[in-house]
């Protein structure tokens, strides 16, 4: 066997940097590593969550195959993701460019800009949204003011969706905040460069600022669609899945497996449902950006 | 010259459309029910403090000073426990060489991008099984275990810009492990220190699933459960704009706190990586 040598300070123990990350090894150990062992296992069984767990084998996996809820939850999210990451990439990224402008008071506007995903899921902003939305409120006003017909957000299933599409979209300020820290790392010979030859504005935008993202821009995804991925407030309290389930996302099945009707084997089964579609789709976006990525991640 | 008033604009537009809610929302608070359904402007007709008592006895049992103190109870041990086991865990992979270094390290990466909903299942079977459920024990012990990798990952790019020098010094001067991290790297730390208090801070205040699940008894409540409980008992034909009070007072401890620290957050989120 090799003999590896630890660069450490003089008189500093191997086992000092192992001591210091302990906790992250106790924590991984504790609350993920256990609950994920668990969730497949309870996942195998029948379980009320208060009598003793019977193993019923891949029972659980089965009954999704024929679950119509499990199979419009699935839909729900990905629609829902597929519409709102890449309007999220867009507008951040567009609202970063032009925050990326060095002129007075842009202080001003990036912190108004930042604000509203600051308070992010916070249950005030999800209740003012409703209000926003409802038959009668300000998004209407404002269609009806524009001479257009009211729409009825809460009826139809494309308009709830675009309502928690556009309460999300609302809060783009941290992938903003990313893309921004990004673009001031570009040089500005670059752009001065490029200037020189005669390169306009959009086309260095396509040309320069675009390459230079891909990184941000692919960590930016990730983000985003695992976090699409596990939506659960905003329908649990807005739409409350509806109408016709339109809006009931697999966060909010799990919710509703384990504490409404008392199945916890099944929750715990779609629970490892969503790790798979995540993990799958992160791999992926993984392979798909991997011409275009710098290798680093 | 004409390109740039397009800008300020353009970038005012957007401004609008961020904010307006918010302030139409303060505004609501003191309309009545006909009002909030017919008028654009955020500006009430008059107003009444009225309903802002009424809002902070709530329609629950209890007042919204019990619930904010609810959640200080939360919010306190988990921003300390956060601190302390980050900086701990950033310390340690940052400046320190151990066996199986790498392995630990891409576990680390790896659960930075695993979805938080997976876990909750089992970690209420944990807790019911250990008897905490009703307790902030679920709530805030985990920080202690540098749960939050984003945070981690936050202090490892702030530690890489400290030279290692000071360490070197630091020990010539008779600084132990410990010694050199709090005398020497924390001062130099300050600023994302605060980034992740103040994330502790937003983050907690907008919990809603973990205390959904793991809270049970009103008297226990945090805010966002008082909330939602009293959104869901306040009926249609009922003064909306009750609720909506509590809302805005809801929000008033983010915005103050990020109000204030708004130009050190943005400063350190920007050698972070991190996101709400």
């Amino acid at each position: 066997m090799k003999k590896r040598t630890y660069h450490n300070p003089v008189g500093v123990s191997r086992y000092t940097g192992l001591l210091l990350v302990s906790p992250f090894i106790a924590g991984f150990l504790v609350f993920t590593l256990y609950p994920f062992i668990t969730s497949f296992l309870l996942g195998l069984t029948d379980y009320d969550g208060i009598h003793q767990p019977e193993y019923i084998g891949l029972g659980n996996y089965r009954y999704m195959l024929e679950d119509d809820g499990i199979h419009s939850a699935v839909s729900a999210t990905l629609v829902y993701m597929l519409i709102l990451v890449p309007l999220k990439l867009i507008v951040s990224l567009l609202a970063a460019v032009v925050l990326n402008n060095r002129i007075k008071g842009i202080g001003v506007y990036r912190t108004l800009f930042y604000i509203p995903s600051i308070l992010g899921s916070n249950l005030a902003i999800v209740i003012m949204w409703q209000f926003l939305f409802t038959s009668g409120g300000l998004v209407n006003q404002l269609i009806s003011a524009a001479g257009l017909p009211d729409v009825s957000w809460y009826g139809s299933g494309i308009h709830s969706m675009m309502m928690i599409v556009l309460l999300r979209l609302w809060e783009f300020g941290s992938a903003m905040i990313l893309f921004l820290n990004a673009l001031r790392d570009i040089p500005c010979e670059y752009y001065e460069a490029a200037r020189v030859d005669g390169c306009g504005g959009v086309r260095c935008f396509f040309r320069i600022t675009l390459p230079l993202l891909r990184n941000v821009i692919f960590l930016n995804l990730v983000l985003q669609t695992i976090s699409a991925m596990q939506e659960f407030n905003a329908p649990y309290m807005i739409t409350g899945g509806g109408p016709m389930r339109s809006t009931y996302t697999i966060g909010m099945l799990i919710y509703n497996e384990m504490f409404r009707y008392h199945d916890a084997g099944y929750a715990n089964a779609v629970s490892w449902l969503l790790f798979a579609i995540v993990t799958v789709t992160v791999l992926i976006i993984y392979r798909v950006t991997r011409r275009s990525r710098e290798e680093y991640i | 010259m004409k390109k740039r008033i397009m800008l300020y604009m353009l970038l005012t537009a957007e401004a609008v459309i961020m904010i307006y809610p918010l302030i139409w929302l303060v505004g609501a608070s003191f309309k009545s029910n006909d009002e909030i359904f017919t008028s654009l402007w955020f500006m009430p007709a008059h107003f009444d403090l009225s309903v802002y008592r009424k809002a902070w006895q709530t329609v629950t049992p209890y007042s919204m000073g019990h619930y904010f103190i609810n959640t200080f109870k939360v919010i306190l041990p988990k921003t300390l426990f956060t601190l302390v086991s980050s900086v701990l865990v950033a310390y340690g992979f940052a400046r320190f060489d151990f066996p199986m270094k790498k392995g630990v390290f891409a576990l680390f990466m790896g659960t930075m991008f695993m979805p938080g909903i997976v876990r909750v299942m089992p970690m209420y079977v944990m807790w019911s099984r250990t008897g905490f459920l009703d307790t902030y024990v679920p709530l805030t012990l985990p920080s202690l275990f540098a749960v939050e990798g984003a945070f981690v990952f936050m202090l490892l790019q702030f530690f890489r810009r400290v030279p290692k020098e000071f360490d070197e010094a630091a020990r010539i001067d008779g600084c132990g492990t410990i010694g050199t991290l709090v005398y020497v790297l924390i001062p130099c730390l300050r600023p994302v220190l605060v980034s992740i208090t103040v994330f502790t801070f937003l983050w907690t205040m907008n919990d809603f699933l973990e205390p959904l699940m793991m809270i049970s008894s009103v008297e226990k409540y945090p805010l966002s459960l008082a909330l939602r409980l009293s959104a869901d008992s306040t009926g249609n034909g009922y003064e909306q704009n009750r609720i909506i009070a509590m809302s805005v007072i809801g929000l008033i401890p983010s915005v103050a706190v990020f109000a204030a620290a708004q130009r050190k957050l943005i400063g350190g989120i920007t050698a972070g990586g991190l996101t709400g």
